[in-house]
């Protein structure tokens, strides 16, 4: 039995031959060649402790035990080059062969990983790290080649206003918060009240009575310790826009109830150059779009002025469906996941309308005005302007 | 004939429709149609000079104000969304 053993094993490679027999089948560039290969993806192969301590700028992490799983979420077009490194040349000559079992043309390793990468003083990225109790709570995203620890470090370092935390602003703050957005700001000078709650899901019976900001505040904290909360329990006007948006915000949402204060948002969104992730809704309809300042229209530039007030009714006039502000205030949100994290395509230049009776969406093209009074060629706006005479409330 | 979408504040003015017909070659002949037909909605959207400011009009998903204005043509079938600006939140 032992000599049948042993015979068996003379027949097997050992790992040097092994190693040997895959670098002979791959491709090995040094880093020189590396660079000059266009449009090439990079991929480090390492384990999570040492992709910590630096790796290649540009370079996307998928450890070799999660290469074959996941490589097609990150390379989809099989044609591209893909440069792979480990430490030193090892793990990604076995990782090249696998791509290379999996139909991708142009896989290569790179000669002496990045120990050599790193001794011949070539560029390196130091990463920030999420501590393990993130990683926990945002696994599912870590694991999403879009998002990964970059992604969610770009969300924790975010910082987003939430104009109004009545129907669009529960749902967005919610879901922001459970994003983990490490900083949001809240402004709404209401109570709540009984009426709210058909559609208001971050207030409760608990929170009856108190401020809304106060109690989606309480909300937020109770769903994830990380995110800071600032509230303004305050109405939006021309007086304190400016001492609120001096708090730094890198995105507005905006879930506001008036015409006054949707204007009001857009100017100075525009002076400052904050994108505003647009909703409204009204009884089965709502509407949604992303203003980028100078990248697409504003409010101002898809609507000039507002409506005569008998064409502008308020939800409390003229009603809207409950789970209406969760649709549009989560489509919102994930716009706005997508500009923190700076993925994706937002809706800018795009407006969509959702009708909830007949369970259709729609979009529609919406172009800067080159006459805009506010971010058009020659603006005639440059001062805050308080439309009271519009107000819906 | 085309379609022409109704939005919810203007619906009192189309006796509660979500949709009504109209027909014409252009956006101008369309709007002229649509006031004949249905008098009260016409007369929110469209004057007989232009778009009323506070209406968007998009045919097949493009504004008019941004492609072509009143002479743009309007292709049979064709799909019109009337617009006001919503407040609620």
């Amino acid at each position: 039995m032992l000599t049948t053993a042993t015979i068996v094993f003379e027949g097997m490679a050992t790992y040097r031959e092994l190693l040997k027999q895959v670098k002979d089948r791959i491709v090995e560039v040094d880093a020189r060649e590396a660079a000059e290969l266009e449009g090439a993806v990079w991929i480090d192969v390492r384990e999570q402790d040492e992709w910590d301590e630096g790796h290649i700028p540009g370079a996307v992490h998928v450890p070799r035990g999660n290469l074959e799983s996941r490589i097609e979420g990150v390379v989809g077009d099989k044609a591209k080059p893909v440069v792979i490194y480990c430490a030193s040349a090892a793990r990604s000559a076995f990782a090249a062969d696998s791509l290379a079992a999996l139909g991708y043309e142009h896989p290569v390793s790179l000669a002496g990983g990045f120990t050599d990468w790193k001794r011949n003083g070539l560029e390196i990225v130091m990463p920030k790290k999420l501590s393990p109790e993130r990683r926990a709570r945002y696994a599912r995203h870590l694991v999403i080649p879009e998002i990964g620890e970059e992604g969610q470090l770009k969300l924790l370092e975010s910082k987003i206003l939430l104009i109004g935390a009545g129907g669009l602003g529960s749902p967005a703050s919610l879901y922001l918060a459970a994003a983990g957005v490490g900083h949001l700001g809240i402004i709404d000078a209401d109570i709540v009240d009984e009426s709210n709650l058909q559609r208001q899901i971050a207030h409760s019976l608990n929170t009856l009575g108190t401020p809304k900001v106060d109690s989606a505040k309480r909300a937020i904290e109770a769903l994830n310790p990380d995110v800071e909360v600032t509230t303004y329990r305050e109405r939006l006007t021309s007086e304190n826009i400016d001492r609120i948006l001096d708090d730094g915000w890198d995105i507005i949402v905006d879930g506001a109830d008036n015409f006054p204060t949707r204007y009001l948002v857009n100017d100075a969104s525009v002076w400052r150059n904050i994108p505003v992730v647009h909703g409204s809704i009204y009884r089965f309809e709502g509407q949604v779009t992303v203003f980028k300042p100078f990248d697409g229209p504003c409010y101002r530039c898809l609507y000039p002025s507002p409506p005569p007030p008998e064409l502008a009714p308020s939800c409390s006039e003229g009603g809207v469906l409950g789970v209406l502000p969760g649709i549009v205030g989560t489509l919102q949100t994930n716009e706005a996941i997508k500009l923190a994290a700076e993925i994706g395509d937002p809706l800018i230049g795009r407006l969509l309308l959702f009708d909830a009776l007949a369970t259709d969406f729609t979009e529609v093209h919406i172009k800067r005005n080159p006459d805009c009074p506010v971010c058009g060629e020659h603006p005639t706006i440059t001062e805050y302007i308080d439309y009271v005479e519009f107000c819906t409330r | 004939m085309s379609v022409v979408r109704v939005p919810p504040v203007l619906r009192a003015e189309a006796s509660g429709a979500r949709e009504v017909e109209a027909s014409g070659a252009t956006v101008r002949e369309l709007l002229e149609d649509l006031s004949s037909r249905v008098p009260a909605l016409g007369e929110k959207v469209y004057d007989g000079a232009g778009i009323k400011p506070y209406v968007n009009v998009y045919v097949d998903g493009e504004d008019v104000r941004t492609s072509g204005g009143l002479d743009a043509p309007v292709r049979e079938n064709a799909t019109i969304v009337l617009l006001p600006a919503m407040a609620g939140g």
